[in-house]
């Protein structure tokens, strides 16, 4: 499953995409799973995840080839 | 009209959505560097009101990206100086200036009388404040921000599309990594998302096109990369019926932190009294000045270095960055973590060179 990483989320984890190959059939799980990988992700209170560019909430079920997005709030201006 | 010949010229506009643009108002919450292009093109392209929100002056490093300023503006008010050339770019517009900060208190009455809102603020706090008095007052909001290489842009709350909230429900924590860190931007990117959210002004007020209702465009420059991708309005984020009483305390606790002045801090220094002086911006800005007596420890920094700063608790602790902002996170975070005496110096290390030390470097 490919991860497009965004913001400050590119930061952490050093890459703009990341590959995640445990199998995780929900978005609750996918953010389990990255803030055991990248812990400072959790600081992000609200963090926007998309699966095939549609927004996702935690329940929304995942299938292998989903293209997810992990998108954090950004301030600037 | 002449001025506005190429625009009457194109399918699709032509008079009756000059017409339109024209009798039309918007509200540029900041007039930095989102809003300086927000500003130049809707005032150009012949919006009927621009209202502008602004309450800092011009410095030196704004000028890289905030090009409708000049030389002689430095230390100026940054309302009065882009009022003048929006001026002398098009006198046809009506120019409101608000020389406020957009707060709570205030948020509800400037807002109310504008078509739409383009918020181009810079913090968090305001955006959750605009997003939540644009939907009070029922309001569409263009939303920009930016990090780094990369901006955000999306049209809130228009005819019921989705508004910040849905995105991102909740505002970031004090001191959060995310937050005021002032990390730094390439001169155009500003200019690329402002004018975005120029274009999907004036889609709004025009009734062209598709605006980005329900949608978030993120741009990458570095890689030339854009999405859209789809949002829900969230049920319940539309009926908000009043604005908190701080949003700075929404997203930190300010009430144990205490103000310090530049001559506050002068006195306390001369009369040797005992406190700790923490200066918090980063090593290129100590580099170019700092007070003799301060500690340099970068914000970032500050809350995992808490065993090697010694800090006793009945010390008073005053916390210095460059204007204030930066320090007052930090401030929060120490109030948090059970320091009692910790002050905050308003206006930061640019308001000791400016009233204290006069010899001081600026930047």
């Amino acid at each position: 499953m490919k991860v497009l990483l965004f913001g400050i989320a590119k930061d952490i984890a050093g890459a703009p995409v990341i590959q995640v190959d445990t199998p995780v059939t929900q978005v609750a799980g996918l953010r389990e799973y990255l803030y055991g990988r990248y812990p400072r992700l959790r600081e992000l209170r609200s963090c926007m995840i998309a699966v095939n560019k549609v927004y996702a909430a935690d329940g929304d079920a995942l299938q292998p080839g989903d293209e997810i997005a992990v998108i954090p709030p950004v301030s600037g201006g | 009209m002449q001025r506005y010949d190429r625009q009457i010229r194109l399918e699709g506009f032509g008079e009756e959505k000059q017409r339109q643009l024209g009798a039309s108002s918007a509200l540029v919450i900041g007039a930095g560097g989102l809003g300086v292009p927000v500003l130049q093109y809707l005032t150009a392209m012949g919006i009927g009101k621009v209202g502008i929100v602004e309450q800092d002056n011009v410095s030196i490093t704004n000028l890289q990206r905030q090009v409708i300023y000049t030389m002689e503006d430095e230390g100026k008010p940054k309302l009065q100086a882009a009022v003048k050339r929006l001026q002398q770019l098009n006198p046809e517009v009506d120019f409101v200036q608000h020389p406020d900060f957009l707060m709570p208190g205030n948020a509800l009455d400037v807002i109310a009388p504008y078509d739409i809102v383009i918020d181009c603020t810079d913090n968090f706090g305001t955006r959750y404040l605009v997003n939540d008095a644009c939907v009070i007052l029922n309001k569409p909001f263009i939303y920009g921000a930016i990090y780094k290489y990369e901006g955000q842009v999306s049209v809130f709350n228009y005819k019921g599309s989705a508004t910040y909230r849905c995105l991102f429900p909740e505002a970031p924590q004090a001191g959060d990594m995310l937050n005021c860190s002032e990390i730094g931007v390439l001169g155009v990117l500003p200019g690329i998302v402002g004018t975005y959210q120029a274009n999907e002004a004036v889609k709004v007020l025009c009734g062209i096109g598709v605006p980005l209702a329900n949608q978030l465009l993120t741009i990458d420059t570095l890689y030339n990369t854009h999405h859209i991708f789809e949002v829900k309005p969230v049920p319940g984020n539309h009926s908000i019926e009043a604005l908190l009483p701080d949003y700075e305390q929404g997203l930190c606790n300010t009430r144990s932190v205490q103000s310090l002045s530049v001559q506050q801090l002068q006195q306390w220094l001369d009369t040797g009294k005992q406190f700790r002086l923490l200066d918090v911006r980063e090593m290129d800005e100590w580099e170019i000045c700092h007070i003799p007596q301060a500690s340099h420890i970068p914000m970032r920094a500050v809350m995992n270095a808490l065993p090697q700063l010694q800090l006793s608790p009945g010390t008073p602790v005053v916390i210095l960055c460059h204007h204030g902002m930066r320090s007052l996170m930090v401030a929060q975070q120490l109030a948090a973590a059970g320091f009692d005496a910790v002050y905050n110096v308003e206006g930061g290390i640019h308001a000791w060179a400016q009233e204290i030390d006069e010899e001081m470097m600026t930047y």
